[in-house]
């Protein structure tokens, strides 16, 4: 069974929910990266996402856009995120998804990045730029591979294309909070309640919500209705903040743990 | 078959590669689209504003004095240059704020990149009243600042793009975030026959007037059609314009001229067709200039508007399938090309038409019998002359 699939299982038998921590891969490099994925699940993180830089990452805000750039700048290749992963399975089990955009994808070759990815020990895929009706083959490659894939709710997506959604996504649904690129904000809007509830009488799937949430408040408040909470944003600041620091991975560690500790209460 | 099918596909091209957030409201526009084209409404005020407002139908001018200079060639130019505010562009806003008017949308955006596409937006909206927001890197901001001012002056808000690049790909990333950010009230005016479906078929629509009106034009003066069309590429928007009227016209050869920048030897060119890999930008499948990893490479052209590393997909399509032939030429060749207008018609035009013009001169070393070629002149060098004036008469 999928480590992703395990873990919700899990996490429902307890009655908890899950937090899923999003960091980009190679910033500031590679080697971090390995350090913060270790240092997050000595945080209690549920799930990594590992983001995949892009040159031209339309649906992420000023944050992860700066966070992209400095590793691509530092040579960073899908590849070398495999190899990362390789290198991350020998010390941990944690459940990781990659989350990329779909022109490298198609460029490495769908059904070769999924035999990769898995044999390097990814679970799950999350590709923003890759709707349903663009995800045929990409679907059934996963599938084939016992990779999730992973697929989007907006605010905008009306009930009938919700339920064609939910029943295509593996691992869980990604509930986009707001009409909106990646990024932390003040306020969380109040007709997500209504829709995750319209959404979890759709599908059994887990539902995550993810885009905005940058504070432990706003963590337990979206824990509250949903089966988990994704942050990037938030964590991509605190790492550059932080990247000169020695112990930056603890630091780092400190800052998620207030997260888990928020969506866990 | 007639392309796109249902979701948008040219044989293996097109497509919606798009954020969630964006897919109702593109199958919403699509809808929009349609209904609009069949109702004789839309088609009367859309052909209103194009006669009133932006100055159709434009001539179709035969080039006696050049097609002289080419001795085999008989050239003749589709006058898209002496539109309002300069470029064959305006053909497209126009239409497409029709559209944003008929969907209730109250504030419209553009990405730009010479800054053709953003004053023809800038006009569209002061025309119509509408809030208009431009996204331009802040290089281009820079290099084009005459276009800028032209902008402002209408009242549009042109914002600098700081990230990645700072060019037009940065701009399009830029756009789009706003559109996804602000997608109830915001219409999004893309530029060229580029982005997710329905655009490039949307833009291919508002834009084929030109081949509607060339090819009446040019059976009336020479009683048959011409031999082969020929027009830039960037996105391709002024090359699908002409075309597409003629896709079932099989003898007519169409040629689409990308920048080859420095050369295609090296870095600095714009040729996604002649050179790119298939790849997904801008929500579109399409042919792209990438590294082998899939990141989006930085194009180069003397002219801006030609400065883009994707292409329209139903271009990749024609590539794929033979039905046009895409070549390219230098930022040099083109420089001359415009010259040699100048010179023998008194028509100064765009350094993105002049890469068409450009091909002329080979295509007249080929060809050994008389032949017609019909050029889309789909710009006027005016905007040009600060690049111009520094290369060939600096003191």
């Amino acid at each position: 069974m999928n480590r992703i699939d395990n873990k919700f299982t899990q996490l429902r038998a307890s009655g908890k929910k899950a937090f899923i921590a999003f960091l980009t891969a190679g910033d500031p490099d590679l080697a971090a990266t390995e350090k913060l994925i270790l240092a997050f699940e000595r945080a209690g993180v549920d799930i990594v996402e590992i983001g995949v830089p892009f040159s031209d990452p339309l649906a992420d805000g000023p944050t992860i856009q700066a966070a992209s750039y400095r590793s691509l700048q530092k040579g960073t290749t899908l590849a070398a995120i495999l190899e990362l992963v390789k290198r991350v399975r020998r010390h941990s089990d944690i459940p990781l998804a990659l989350m990329t955009y779909y022109n490298p994808v198609f460029n490495f070759g769908e059904e070769k990045f999924a035999l990769q990815a898995r044999a390097a020990g990814v679970d799950g895929i999350i590709i923003p730029d890759l709707p349903l009706e663009e995800a045929n083959s990409w679907r059934a490659v996963a599938a084939r591979e016992g990779l999730a894939a992973v697929f989007f709710l907006a605010p905008t997506t009306g009930r009938e294309r919700m339920g064609a959604v939910a029943k295509a996504s593996t691992g869980f649904i990604y509930y986009v909070s707001i009409a909106g690129i990646t990024g932390a904000r003040q306020a969380v809007p109040s007709e997500i309640v209504a829709k995750i509830r319209l959404a979890k009488t759709l599908t059994d799937k887990p539902v995550c919500v993810g885009f905005g949430v940058s504070t432990p408040a706003q963590a337990s408040a979206m824990a509250r209705i949903a089966d988990g909470v994704i942050v990037g944003s938030a964590i991509v600041k605190e790492i550059n903040s932080n990247a000169k620091a020695k112990d930056m991975p603890r630091r780092v560690q400190r800052f998620v743990a207030g997260l888990v500790r928020a969506v866990k209460r | 078959m007639k392309y796109p099918d249902k979701n948008g596909h040219y044989g293996q091209f097109g497509g919606r590669y798009v954020p969630e957030t964006l897919m109702t409201l593109l199958l919403d526009l699509e809808k929009e689209f349609r209904k609009a084209i069949k109702d004789p409404s839309f088609r009367k005020e859309f052909a209103f504003y194009l006669r009133e407002f932006a100055g159709r139908p434009t001539g179709l001018y035969l080039a006696s004095r050049l097609s002289r200079e080419l001795k085999t060639l008989k050239v003749y130019l589709k006058r898209e240059d002496l539109l309002h505010t300069g470029a064959h562009k305006v053909n497209n806003t126009l239409g497409q704020i029709l559209l944003a008017r008929r969907m209730k949308k109250t504030r419209v955006i553009a990405e730009t990149g010479a800054g053709q596409h953003g004053v023809a937006t800038a006009a569209v909206c002061a025309l119509f009243g509408l809030k208009c927001v431009v996204y331009m890197g802040a290089e281009d901001v820079e290099r084009q600042s005459l276009n800028v001012a032209r902008m402002r002056l209408m009242g549009a808000q042109v914002i600098p793009v700081e990230s990645g690049s700072k060019t037009l790909k940065d701009a399009m990333n830029e756009a789009i975030r706003d559109w996804v950010t602000n997608v109830k009230d915001t219409f999004y005016i893309i530029g060229t026959v580029a982005g997710p479906h329905p655009y490039p078929e949307m833009v291919r629509e508002f834009q084929s007037i030109i081949g509607i009106e060339a090819r009446k034009q040019f059976l009336a003066k020479e009683k048959k059609l011409p031999d082969i069309l020929l027009a830039c590429v960037g996105g391709g928007s002024n090359a699908m314009g002409l075309f597409y009227p003629f896709l079932d016209d099989k003898h007519v050869k169409f040629i689409g001229v990308e920048a080859a920048g420095h050369g295609l030897h090296t870095m600095a060119h714009s040729a996604a067709l002649c050179k790119g890999g298939v790849g997904v930008l801008h929500g579109t499948k399409s042919r792209l200039l990438q590294d082998a990893d899939g990141q989006v490479q930085l194009a180069h052209s003397i002219s801006a508007g030609l400065d883009y590393p994707g292409v329209g997909p139903e271009h990749a399509h024609y590539k794929a399938t033979g039905r046009a032939e895409y070549v390219a030429i230098t930022d040099k060749e083109a420089l001359v090309a415009a010259q040699q207008l100048a010179r023998t018609e008194g028509i100064i035009p765009a350094l993105e038409s002049s890469h068409a013009l450009a091909y002329l001169t080979k295509l007249a070393r080929k060809v050994k019998t008389p032949t017609t070629v019909l050029v889309c002149l789909s710009g006027r060098g005016d905007k040009d002359m600060n690049t111009i004036k520094d290369l060939l008469f600096h003191e």
